[in-house]
């Protein structure tokens, strides 16, 4: 089985301690997990600012990166769920454009191998409990395209469940967005952070020393919002939790 | 006042409005409130059926297979409702509608109408237009009464005085009844009961005076040439029957085959509409009937840019709606911006891919609409015929900067990307060189590195003010992941 991590241009360059952690996690789960350097970024950012034809040659950069593996495990919700949604669609139009099959080609490779982090611990593994450790109050935001695109349902919470110390506690209103929504929460800041601002109200009344997503884009405006609010309760993605144990607890 | 004389146009972009909206705390406490309250009650009504996911495809289906029929349907209806003493007319475009439907209230000699409650009529704008021949029209919705007496504009698609709280409903009331007809109880409180007392004896006076009611519908059988109006207050039902003569505008998209086609939306509508498990009103008729309401029918068939809409592949689904206002009442950005912000009869997640489509994407507004959302994906998750709405809207925003194939009045052309966003244009654009490059995405990530101290995380100037105006900017960590995993490797091959 060969594996590869999909880190995310995000998480790259702003949370290298989440890629950090789930190559941790995933080798004391016996994976060997490569990191293929020519990736980089989805065109997520791209695509749905509207600027399709900006992300094709990311779609290629992707498809060439990844090429031979079996898994391109993904810690993000959302950058999985453009490659699995939203690269068939760009490979449709291209071929409705008259540019021939060579896009839709490569989405049909990528898609079926792409998984996120949750999906493949628990269905590709099979594991809830991963041994992790770690003595906090937790609340979860399911983030929406992992909610909903991806339909991650239970598999978040099931891990978070299993991780001994933790304390899970519930996030009213949970399902509802945070607010980020990429170039949304600049284009229409102002609704975007009351969104946010509601959310991290919600995160703050749970009484919970940590927030965790399966994203950290959105984690980047929830905890931007909470240390704007003045709040202690840390922003953490879910490798970073279940990367974490006795021995040696994650940071 | 002329009707619901507010009017849409003029309005400034999404955003701007939307801004607006925020800062209202009232109007964010009314809005809070009453989505919670009907976003509650769907999901537990929705619940309640097992075959819920089957009947949301299947309402999906009958739109779709229609839709790719429709001059069919449309035909056939038309032959139906004529054969049934119907007078069909076909409407372009908004103008020529209100141009029809003012004409066909002249010539009963009649300086007055009753509505009942429809957004083909708003969407045209024809109260204003029969204000301008002298005519004024009455809305009989309970909801839209506030509104028109209000001189306010709707907000919702189902409940436009969503924006109102019961006191300002009492203050509208007791200021403007009396202009407009019977007046309101001096003693009125804002109780509920007194409120509804109050609409019911107001409106009765003008249901019995009526000899014209205007309506739309929600749906039509064009196997029977049979229009259906939905709806909870018994206060349709009124304008459906009581008036001598009986007009109704309806788009073109509510065409469904046949009866049995209604078994479905007559349990998706009301469940995701209202939370109610049977709708209290359905109203049908099919012509005319001697000796039982209207002895006058006309149908007026509204086009006003869904053959246009229809020629898109991704954007048609749009065509789809009922109107059930469930996305609306599930969408955290309308929650906050409210419905005005839209610009139009259609506000929320439709409006946002509606209006563009129907009006075209050239105004600044128009152009907007397609942004405001953040794809959390919450209203297609609870739409009744499945519209995928945050690809809708990408695929528009791909118009609006990118420009693209589009059909405007059945002639196939190619529109320029929208103005305004070169920039932006030039920044993703450039985004995608480095990120295809990684020397030049590593390269960058080095310089963030070794500058983060300099990094200010609470006052980014220019366009990054927008973020750091509500948030702080993570801190840039010493270096990327990338650096880490081959220092790392390089270190475990012994190199
Ligand atoms: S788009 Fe769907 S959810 Fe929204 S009003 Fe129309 S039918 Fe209802």
């Amino acid at each position: 089985m060969r594996v590869a991590l999909f880190l995310t241009c995000v998480n790259d360059t702003l949370y290298p301690a989440t890629g950090r952690a789930v190559v941790t996690l995933l080798e004391r789960l016996g994976v060997e997990v490569d990191f293929p350097v020519e990736q980089s970024c989805c065109g997520q950012p791209q695509f749905n600012t509207g600027y399709r034809h900006a992300s094709e040659p990311l779609v290629r950069r992707y498809a060439r990166a990844f090429e031979g593996y079996d898994h391109i495990v993904v810690p993000s919700g959302s950058c999985a769920a453009m490659v699995r949604d939203n690269y068939p669609r760009i490979g449709r139009k291209a071929a409705a454009e008259g540019r021939g099959g060579e896009l839709a080609g490569l989405a049909e490779s990528v898609v079926p191998r792409t998984v996120e982090l949750t999906e493949f611990l628990v269905d590709v593994l099979g594991v809830t409990d991963v041994g992790a450790y770690y003595p906090h109050r937790v609340t979860y935001h399911p983030t929406c395209h992992g909610l909903r695109m991806l339909g991650l349902g239970e598999r978040p919470r099931r891990l978070l469940e299993a991780v001994r110390g933790l304390e899970l506690v519930e996030l009213p209103g949970a399902q509802e967005c945070c607010g980020f929504g990429g170039t949304f929460a600049v284009k229409n800041a102002a609704v975007s952070a009351a969104m946010g601002a509601d959310k991290a109200r919600a995160v703050m009344a749970t009484g919970a020393s940590a927030v965790c997503t399966v994203d950290n884009s959105c984690q980047m405006h929830i905890g931007g919002t909470l240390s704007r609010l003045g709040s202690t309760v840390r922003p953490v993605h879910i490798a970073e939790i279940l990367a974490s144990t006795e021995e040696v607890p994650f940071r | 006042m002329s009707g619901a004389t507010g009017t849409y146009l003029g309005m400034p972009p999404f955003p701007r409005a939307a801004k607006d909206a925020v800062r209202d705390a009232t109007l964010r406490a009314n809005l809070r409130h009453a989505t919670h309250t009907i976003r509650d009650k769907r999901a537990a009504a929705v619940a309640e059926l097992p075959d819920w996911p089957e009947l949301r495809a299947a309402g999906a289906a009958i739109k779709d297979r229609t839709l790719r029929h429709l001059d069919h349907y449309l035909v056939q209806l038309e032959e139906r409702v004529t054969a049934a003493g119907g007078v069909v007319h076909w409407a372009a475009d908004a103008a020529e509608a209100n141009r029809i439907v003012t004409a066909l209230v002249k010539e009963t000699g009649e300086r007055e109408v009753i509505k009942v409650k429809s957004m083909a009529t708003q969407e045209i704008g024809l109260n204003e237009a029969l204000a301008k021949a002298g005519i004024r029209a009455n809305e009989t919705d309970l909801a839209e009464l506030i509104v028109q007496l209000g001189d306010d504009l709707p907000s919702h698609i189902l409940v436009p005085a969503i924006h109102r709280n019961r006191g300002e409903i009492r203050d509208i009331f007791a200021r403007n009844m009396a202009r407009w007809g019977r007046a309101a109880p001096e003693t009125l409180t804002d109780a509920p009961a007194e409120l509804a007392e109050a609409a019911r004896l107001h409106l009765r006076e003008k249901f019995l005076r009526a000899k014209v009611g205007i309506s739309g519908a929600n749906f039509m059988v064009a196997e029977t040439g049979t229009l259906v109006v939905v709806e909870s207050e018994g206060n349709g039902r009124m304008c459906l029957t009581l008036p001598e003569t009986l007009i109704s505008v309806v788009g073109i998209e509510k065409v469904v085959p046949s009866w049995q086609d209604l078994e479905v939306f007559l349990q998706t509508l009301p469940r995701s509409s209202t939370a109610e498990r049977m709708n209290p009103y359905t109203s049908m008729w099919t012509g005319t009937t001697d000796g039982d309401g209207p002895r006058v029918f006309h149908l007026v068939l509204l086009d006003n840019g869904r053959t246009d809409t229809l020629a898109d592949e991704v954007g048609r689904q749009a065509l789809r709606c009922i109107r059930c206002s469930a996305c609306l009442n599930v969408c955290p950005v309308y929650e906050r911006a409210g419905g005005h912000a839209y610009g139009s009869a259609y506000p929320g997640p439709i409006g946002a891919i509606l209006t563009p489509q129907l009006r075209g994407t050239a105004g600044e507004l128009d152009a907007s609409l397609p942004y405001a959302s953040s794809l959390c994906g919450a209203c297609y998750e609870v739409c009744p015929v499945a519209i995928d709405i945050p690809e809708v809207l990408v695929h528009l925003r791909e118009r609006v900067v990118q420009g693209g194939p589009v059909t405007v009045r059945g002639t196939r052309t190619r529109i320029r990307p929208a103005k305004g966003h070169a920039a932006e244009r030039a920044a993703l654009r450039a985004a995608t060189w480095a990120l295809d490059r990684p020397g030049a995405m590593r390269a960058g990530q080095r310089l963030a590195g070794r500058s983060r101290r300099l990094l200010p995380r609470r006052s980014l100037p220019g366009p990054g003010r927008a973020w750091t105006a509500s948030r702080d900017l993570p801190a840039v960590p010493a270096e990327p992941f990338r650096d880490w995993w081959q220092r790392r490797t390089r270190g475990e091959d012994g190199r």
